[in-house]
Parts: C-alpha cells; sequence; structure tokens
C-alpha cells in the first residue's frame, strides 16, 4: 500500500486522519488514540437517542459523500417507533472521479467508521448495517472485515453491546464496478442482489429503503466525523469549520500538483493554502482550471479558486459545488476539450441505461466533444452540446443526468475559446496526452 | 421412441471452498433475502473458475433460488466480471481524468505496445488481457492499474510497468 497520499503531515486540526501511520489501524491503536469513547460515553451515561441526534444536527455535520445535505436533519427522518427491521448502510462505494478518501480512512483507521455507524445506530434505534465498499478497492475491504471480526470479539459490536441493552449487527460487502452504486438508491438495489439502477424519489430511505424497510445511508466520512462530536460537543466540531459547514473535511487533491494526496484541513480554508499543501503546481506550471468537487461539479477558472475558500456554501457562490471533495488540477498546458472528453465518455460508459435523456443523451455528449476535439467539429456543435446537456439534466430519476451535463456546460462556458479554436483550426494543439 | 430426456444433472461447477464462502455471505443477510449474497458469489466463483459462463450463472442462481435471468442481469451489469475467458493476469488500467492528468494515458500506450495488444485483447499466448477501467477511487496513486481485479499497482512508471509483467510472466 502507498503511503504518500495522507501520511505526509500537511493536515490542518485533523480528526479523522491525526496521528496514523498505515500501521496503526487495529483495535488497541484506535482505542489509544481515544477511540470507542464516544461510543461507552453513551452507553456509560445513558445519553438518549434523541440527544445524541440534536447534537450531530447541532453540528452542522453535512454528509461527505457528494450532496451536503444536514446529517444530523437526515437521521431524524427515521421513524423512531417503527416496529420492524430498520437499516443503516455506510456508502463506501467511492467512484467519483478524483475521490480518494474513504479507501485511506477504511484501510489506516476503519475502527472509527465502525464507531460513528454504531453510535448513528443507536442514535436511530437500528439493528442491522452494512457497510458498502467500492469493489477495486479489494485490500481495504478484506481489512474492514478484519476491523469488524475485532470490534466483534471486544464486544463492541453485536448483543448487547458493553453489557448495555444496545444490540448492533454491521456487515460488509463490496461492489464489482458500477459507479451509479455510488448513488444511494442504486446502492439499496446492489445490496438487494440486483443491477444498481437508480429508485425513483420519494419514497426516500428513510420510509421505504432496503428490503423496503427505513434505512439511512451516509457516507464514510460523514460517519468518521460522529464520534468528535460527541466526544468533544457540537461546537467544538462547528468551531473547526464556519457557520452552516461544521468540522474538517478531507479534501483529496489530484491532477497538476507537486504531491497530490489527501488533505483534512478546515471546510473554509482558503483554496490558495490547500493547493500549497498539495506543493503547489507541479513542475511550476500556471493554473488554469479546477474541479472543485468530484468530476460532476462544474468547473471553475483558476483564478477564481484562487480567490475561493473550501467550504459549501464558498464554492457554491463560486459557481460550482464542493461535493465529495474531490479537487482535480489542471495547469495552463492542458486542453480543456480533451479533458471533458475524457469525463463525458466516463458518464457515457456509467450511465445505468435507464433513462432515455441520460443513455441516448450521454453518449450523444461525447460523440460531439470527441468530434470537435478531433477537429471535426462545427460551430453549431456547441450549441447543440449546450441544448443536449439541458435536456438531460432535470430530467432523469438520478443525479448521474446533472453530473454528465454540469461539466459539458461548464467547460464550454469557461474555456469556449478553446472549443471554438477546435473547430476552426481543425485540429488539437495539445501534444498526444490530455 | 426416445422418452422426454432427463434434464442434464448440472454437474457442479463451483467447488465445497467456494461454497462454503458463499455461505459465509449468505449469511450475511436476512434469511429470506439469500439473493443479497448474489455479487460475492459471483466474485467467489470468478476467482476459482476465471470466468462467469452461463452455467456458473444457472449454479449460482440454484444455489440462491433466484432466477437465473436475474444473476445473468447482475453479472453483465458490473464491470469486474468476466463474461469470457481472459488471459491469465488481467490488467485493468484507469484512464479517467485525474489519472490521465498523472500519465496514465502514457501509461496504458506503455502496455499496448509491451504487450502488443489493444483494450480488450488478449496476448496471443494466453497471459495477458488489457482492460481499460473507470475510476477505482485511487486518483493520487496514478497511474494505478488493477491485476485481476483483486492486486491494486500504484505510481506505475514505465519502468514499475516493466517490472510488474516481468513479475507476472515469472509466476506463470
Amino acid at each position: 500500500m502507498s503511503a504518500q497520499t495522507c501520511f505526509h503531515g500537511r493536515h490542518i486540526k485533523p480528526i479523522i486522519l491525526a496521528d496514523l501511520d498505515g500501521d496503526n489501524w487495529r483495535l488497541r491503536d484506535y482505542e489509544s488514540r481515544g477511540g470507542y469513547s464516544a461510543l461507552r460515553k453513551i452507553l456509560n451515561e445513558k445519553i438518549t437517542p434523541e440527544a445524541v441526534t440534536a447534537e450531530v444536527k447541532k453540528s452542522a455535520l453535512r454528509g461527505r459523500g457528494g450532496a451536503g445535505f444536514p446529517s444530523g436533519l437526515k437521521w431524524s427522518f427515521m421513524p423512531r417507533q417503527f416496529p420492524g427491521a430498520k437499516y443503516l448502510v455506510c456508502n463506501s462505494d467511492e467512484g467519483e472521479p478524483g475521490t480518494f478518501k474513504d479507501r485511506d480512512i477504511l484501510r489506516y483507521n476503519p475502527h472509527i467508521v465502525i464507531e460513528g455507524m454504531a453510535i448513528a445506530a443507536y442514535a436511530m434505534g437500528i439493528k442491522a448495517g452494512y457497510n458498502y465498499i467500492h469493489g477495486e478497492i479489494w485490500d481495504s475491504y478484506l481489512r474492514f472485515q478484519e476491523a469488524l471480526d475485532e470490534a466483534y470479539a471486544a464486544g463492541l459490536l453485536g448483543a448487547k453491546i458493553l453489557g448495555s441493552d444496545f444490540s448492533f449487527d454491521l456487515y460488509t460487502c463490496h461492489g464489482y464496478g458500477a459507479y451509479i452504486c455510488g448513488e444511494e438508491t442504486a446502492l439499496l438495489e446492489s445490496l438487494e442482489g440486483k443491477k444498481g439502477q437508480p429508485r425513483f424519489k420519494p419514497p426516500f430511505p428513510a420510509s421505504y429503503g432496503l428490503y423496503g424497510k427505513p434505512t439511512t445511508i451516509n457516507n464514510t466520512e460523514t460517519f468518521a466525523a460522529v464520534p468528535f462530536i460527541i466526544n468533544r460537543g457540537a461546537d467544538a466540531f462547528l468551531e473547526l469549520g464556519r457557520p452552516n459547514n461544521g468540522g474538517t473535511k478531507i479534501f483529496s487533491v489530484s491532477g497538476d500538483v507537486a504531491r497530490p494526496g489527501n488533505f483534512e484541513i478546515p471546510l473554509g480554508t482558503p483554496f490558495a493554502k490547500l493547493l500549497e499543501l498539495a506543493g503547489g503546481m507541479r513542475d511550476g506550471k500556471k493554473i488554469k482550471a479546477v474541479i472543485p468537487g468530484g468530476s460532476s461539479m462544474p468547473v471553475l477558472p483558476g483564478d477564481i479558486m484562487m480567490a475561493t475558500d473550501m467550504d459549501y456554501d464558498s464554492i457554491a457562490k463560486a459557481g460550482s459545488m464542493l461535493g465529495s471533495g474531490a479537487v482535480i488540477v489542471m495547469d495552463e498546458t492542458r486542453c480543456m476539450v480533451r479533458c471533458l472528453e475524457r469525463l463525458s465518455y466516463f458518464y457515457y460508459e456509467e450511465s445505468c441505461g435507464q433513462c432515455t435523456p441520460c443513455r441516448e443523451g450521454t453518449g450523444w455528449l461525447y460523440r460531439m466533444v470527441h468530434r470537435i476535439e478531433h477537429g471535426e467539429g462545427r460551430m453549431e456543435d456547441l450549441d447543440v452540446l449546450n441544448s443536449v446537456a439541458d435536456n438531460i439534466a432535470g430530467r432523469t430519476i438520478c443525479a448521474l443526468g446533472d453530473a454528465a451535463a454540469l461539466p459539458v456546460k461548464s467547460f464550454i462556458k469557461h474555456f469556449r475559446s478553446e472549443f471554438e479554436h477546435h473547430v476552426h483550426h481543425k485540429e488539437c494543439l495539445v501534444a498526444e496526452y490530455v | 421412441m426416445s422418452a422426454v430426456p432427463e434434464p442434464k444433472s448440472p454437474k457442479a461447477l463451483l467447488s465445497a471452498d467456494a461454497c462454503r464462502a458463499i455461505d459465509r455471505e449468505i449469511t450475511k443477510y436476512p434469511a429470506d433475502q439469500k439473493q443479497s449474497a448474489v455479487l460475492a458469489a459471483l466474485a467467489i466463483a470468478q476467482s476459482e473458475l476465471g470466468w462467469i459462463s452461463k452455467d456458473v450463472m444457472e449454479e449460482v442462481a440454484r444455489y440462491l433460488d433466484m432466477p437465473a435471468i436475474a444473476v445473468y442481469e447482475v453479472a453483465s451489469f458490473y464491470t469486474m466480471y468476466n463474461l469470457q475467458p481472459t488471459g491469465k493476469f488481467k490488467i485493468t488500467i484507469c484512464t479517467n481524468l485525474p489519472c490521465a492528468l498523472s500519465g496514465a494515458t502514457r501509461a496504458a500506450e506503455h502496455l499496448k505496445k509491451r504487450l502488443g495488444v489493444g483494450f480488450n485483447e488478449t496476448t496471443p499466448d494466453g497471459y495477458f488481457t488489457l482492460k481499460e477501467g473507470e475510476c477505482m477511487g485511487a486518483c493520487g496513486d496514478a497511474p494505478v492499474l488493477l491485476v485481476n481485479n483483486t492486486r491494486m499497482e500504484s505510481f506505475m512508471s514505465d519502468n514499475k510497468l516493466d517490472a510488474l509483467l516481468e513479475q507476472l510472466k515469472q509466476a506463470r
């Protein structure tokens, strides 16, 4: 396993990736860092489930998987008095291009996820949970299973946890190569042993989820933030970030930077600081563009990013979204048409085929961008691209349609001259690769 | 006149070990939800048999009490299943944008040249199949590739690619 992505010591006030070295992932190591004290505190002091949920609400923890939905609010949607089974699901199906944070959490600090899930289960009165892990990170899947075994052996999972009346069974399972399963209802379908095609919403998972039972799904990093909130209090978490943007966030920085990797920093940290942590631009080149939240989010010109802070509200104000916290950086030598071509191919490839606008539209977008990149484009293609994107976005069951459309619109909006150049000169200026 | 032929008695393709592994997966789910184990069951079958034939799908279907077509739907939806035989080593390299920005397209070209095959092709000696993958959630390690779905190799410079191919050839 490579160490470079997270053991560089360049985090700021980390609460999830603190003090990790790659070897200290076991239960005894986690406990020596204070692990499972939040769960113990809740059970020993008999803190009520309502109080736990209220604390998470107050912390302004927002979903770290991409949508940024307030986690405490999501938890409060679960019917408290529901008589039958309810489920808790961790979404570790991390496949949003540019995102690689959950992999590091799972392999280097798996118990923090287990503890966070146990606390969530307690808060919502849930007795069974699943952690659905991206099939491509097989080592992390095996490691998480090992961590589960340790937790069971120590009485931290299973029946009557730590001698209390609280019981919670947690299992792990894996995907096998389908980006769409990161969408929460597609993930539920996959967990039920089906192809991962998203469901209509409503009903939302809180009323009709796994096997038709009330279900809450949170991202890996979201669960990982929960023990800190219980241990140190909602205010301490909130103070790490900004109002409405509590806590730290792990940003996965990739592309043309000197040191790609994961950087856990308080929400609201300036992008310029994050770029500095990532070693600055590779080979001293100039920054041209940044996709600040995973490949599904709109691209922004480098100068706008350099003036933006890394939190949900600031990035939204700048015209994009924080998403999963995947920051893809492109330097001055990159051809934006070719970059978009690569992204459009991905969405075409990964569309699940359920909704016509997405199934047909993603292929159409890709073929047009491909044509422009290869010097066969027409000027009117730019308008057709925008119109096809408009006709996909908002017209599909899930957000993959929007995810395919947003990059296209933003690339054309901010870098139109490069598209026009390809059409006029019938060639790409950049040699060979990207 | 001959009687209606007996249905062929299904010859078990899965070993006892594989069945035990699938049984473990089934225990993760409620008793009436055995189908939930199908992704894992197919992955277990593939790691034992190399690929998922229709016969394997039917056997998995019988094992999990589900319609064969439902197994086929799953096997054909998720890209890490091999629906036809591959070389001994399937190499899947990610060429998505973050990886491409860190040399993945170049690495893929290097592999094609060294192996003498394109994507979705197998070398004539039957040892290597080259595939183009989508995001593996490891962009910080780019260029990154998978060997037979489970072994991830990171920071694949041309030298490391050559060393990997050499090492796999030795493992023949």
